[in-house]
């Protein structure tokens, strides 16, 4: 007979004290800097009657690092992701991706955005295929391997995705928690070294979130892209990033800079620890207090 | 019987109970023919002088494919050019509109000045009435693509051509092919109205003749030609359409195809 090795509650009368988050060392930055913002303001329209979307936001991100952007709504996270894309440019300050000024850069870059945006026109597979069609050096071989290697490919990102024989189906035939798997994995196929995902599980239920976390955390161990992702999920942000960046309300300022330090990788048990309950709970009452700043309604 | 088979019988239903109900009034009335033929008439007229009749189809047929292939490539260059931009399509949008709203009939004299009768301003007439809804549409189409789609591709760095390419002119083609099927039976007005101003040849100058001669079934069975033909055309380009363009629609056979 053996012992039931099940530890005995109550026996111990002092609990164990809350175990603090293994920090592993946080990268510095400032050798192998990727990404950089430096006073950073954009505003909206012109004149008296201007937006300020961020004020003089400097943000420093070393390469391969994963930072997620939380704040409450409006207060220019996605902003910050379009500047990092150069899909918008600052109206004052300066913004450097590996090295050189936004745009001038050498860096391929995966985007996956608030809806899925996927081509209506494009079966699933072919806009999964869209960027190896476009971004070098693909493309220099897109006649010859889009219907051999490149396809397979995007068979193989699909099933990762739970989207196995879904390839030939069109964008509208699928649910909207599909399209924004199909359109995550367009941001993934070109092997990106930096990834902007802006809210990219916000439409999905929380099973599939959880099971996508998991996906993206792998693919990152594995190919270590730089990562800035924009969630308003707290348990996300906790789950899957290095450092935490909590941002003002309108006009967007950077309030507090987190490291998270859980120990990789992370699972969903992970999120039931103190610690990471302690990280969140911390986290949503800077936001609330964000929020309540500028009399936000609850 | 499904509801589409349903429809398809009653519209078929429809197009034969008008021709019964023409031919049945011209008889209960008396209707002289050269007021207005019986159909049954029309159709024997168009099968006696179809050897005479033939050359003056084929005519029209070529002079307004001619023009319509010219003036859709011409539409599909400027629509291209003014929808490529904002600025280009809010500068060019009233000139177009001028442009478009000169009836096309008073441009007819003004070929036939610089160009003589014949085949010549019959096709310009063609392409000039074919080319204002296929620039308005394709340069709608560009225009108003959702930025969102475009930044799909800005991210990946795509240059303005890519673009153009993968996102603008995917996306303009249901509202090229709206334009086609409106443009491609202009181009018969077109046509028919020059060869009827200036051409000896034509179906367009064939009933000119036979109004002329008083021959009221064989002017009928000129226009029966007219209709064929741009039923005809009308048919195609809804096929090509429908292939082209199914993601628009929906159309459940085009996802399985």
């Amino acid at each position: 007979m053996t012992t039931n090795p099940r530890p005995v509650a109550r026996i111990v009368p002092v609990p164990e004290p809350v175990p603090m988050p293994e920090h592993i060392p946080v990268q510095d930055t400032r050798t192998n800097l990727f990404i950089e913002l430096e006073n950073v303001t954009v505003s909206y329209g012109k004149g008296p009657n201007a937006t300020k979307a961020l004020e003089d936001i400097s943000l420093q991100i070393g390469e391969g690092d994963f930072i997620a952007l939380v704040g409450p709504s409006g207060c220019g996270k996605s902003t910050i992701l379009k500047l990092v894309g150069d899909l918008l440019k600052a109206s004052s300050g300066h913004v450097f991706v590996a090295g050189r000024e936004v745009g001038a850069q050498d860096v391929r870059i995966g985007m996956a955005f608030q809806n899925p945006t996927l081509l209506p026109w494009l079966s699933i597979r072919d806009n999964v295929m869209l960027p190896l069609k476009i971004v070098q050096p693909f493309r220099a071989h897109w006649a010859a391997k889009r219907k051999g290697e490149y396809r397979d490919r995007a068979e193989a990102l699909l099933a990762k995705v739970g989207l196995k024989d879904f390839g030939s189906k069109y964008p509208w035939q699928l649910s909207g928690g599909m399209q924004q798997r199909a359109s995550l994995c367009r941001a993934l196929i070109h092997d990106p070294n930096l990834l902007l995902l802006d809210e990219p599980f916000g439409a999905l239920d929380q099973f599939t979130r959880e099971e996508l976390w998991g996906i993206l955390q792998t693919l990152w161990i594995d190919t270590k892209p730089t990562v800035l992702l924009v969630t308003h999920d707290l348990r996300e942000s906790a789950y899957l990033a290095n450092r935490i960046v909590v941002m003002s309300a309108r006009p967007g300022r950077i309030l507090v800079d987190e490291p998270v330090g859980f120990a990789r990788p992370r699972s969903i048990d992970t999120t039931f620890e103190p610690g990471f309950t302690t990280l969140t709970h911390k986290l949503r009452t800077l936001i609330v207090e964000a929020r309540s700043a500028v009399g936000a309604a609850p | 019987m499904t509801r589409l088979n349903r429809e398809k019988l009653a519209s078929a239903a429809l197009i034969v109970g008008v021709f019964v109900v023409w031919e049945l009034a011209c008889l209960v009335f008396g209707i002289s023919e050269f007021v207005l033929p019986r159909p049954s008439q029309i159709v024997m007229v168009l099968i006696d002088r179809w050897p005479a009749l033939m050359p003056h189809a084929v005519q029209t047929l070529y002079t307004t494919l001619v023009g319509f292939a010219l003036g859709v490539s011409a539409g599909i260059l400027i629509g291209m050019l003014i929808g490529s931009s904002r600025l280009a399509y809010n500068v060019a949008f009233p000139l177009l509109v001028g442009f478009s709203s000169i009836p096309k009939v008073a441009v007819v004299p003004i070929f036939v000045l610089w160009f003589g009768a014949g085949t010549v301003p019959a096709i310009l007439t063609s392409m000039i009435i074919s080319v204002f809804p296929v620039v308005v549409n394709m340069a709608t189409g560009l225009a108003t693509t959702e930025p969102e789609l475009e930044d799909v591709l800005r991210t990946l760095k795509a240059t303005k051509r890519d673009i153009l390419l993968n996102v603008g002119l995917p996306r303009a083609m249901p509202y090229l092919f709206a334009s086609l099927k409106v443009a491609v039976t202009l181009s018969f007005v077109g046509t028919v109205i020059s060869e009827t101003v200036a051409s000896n040849r034509g179906i367009g100058n064939m009933m000119l003749i036979a109004s002329s001669n008083f021959n009221v079934p064989l002017v009928f069975a000129g226009l029966f030609i007219l209709a064929g033909l741009g039923i005809a055309l009308y048919v195609i380009f809804s096929a090509i359409e429908r292939r082209v363009t199914g993601w628009a629609n929906r159309k459940t056979e085009f996802a399985m195809g």
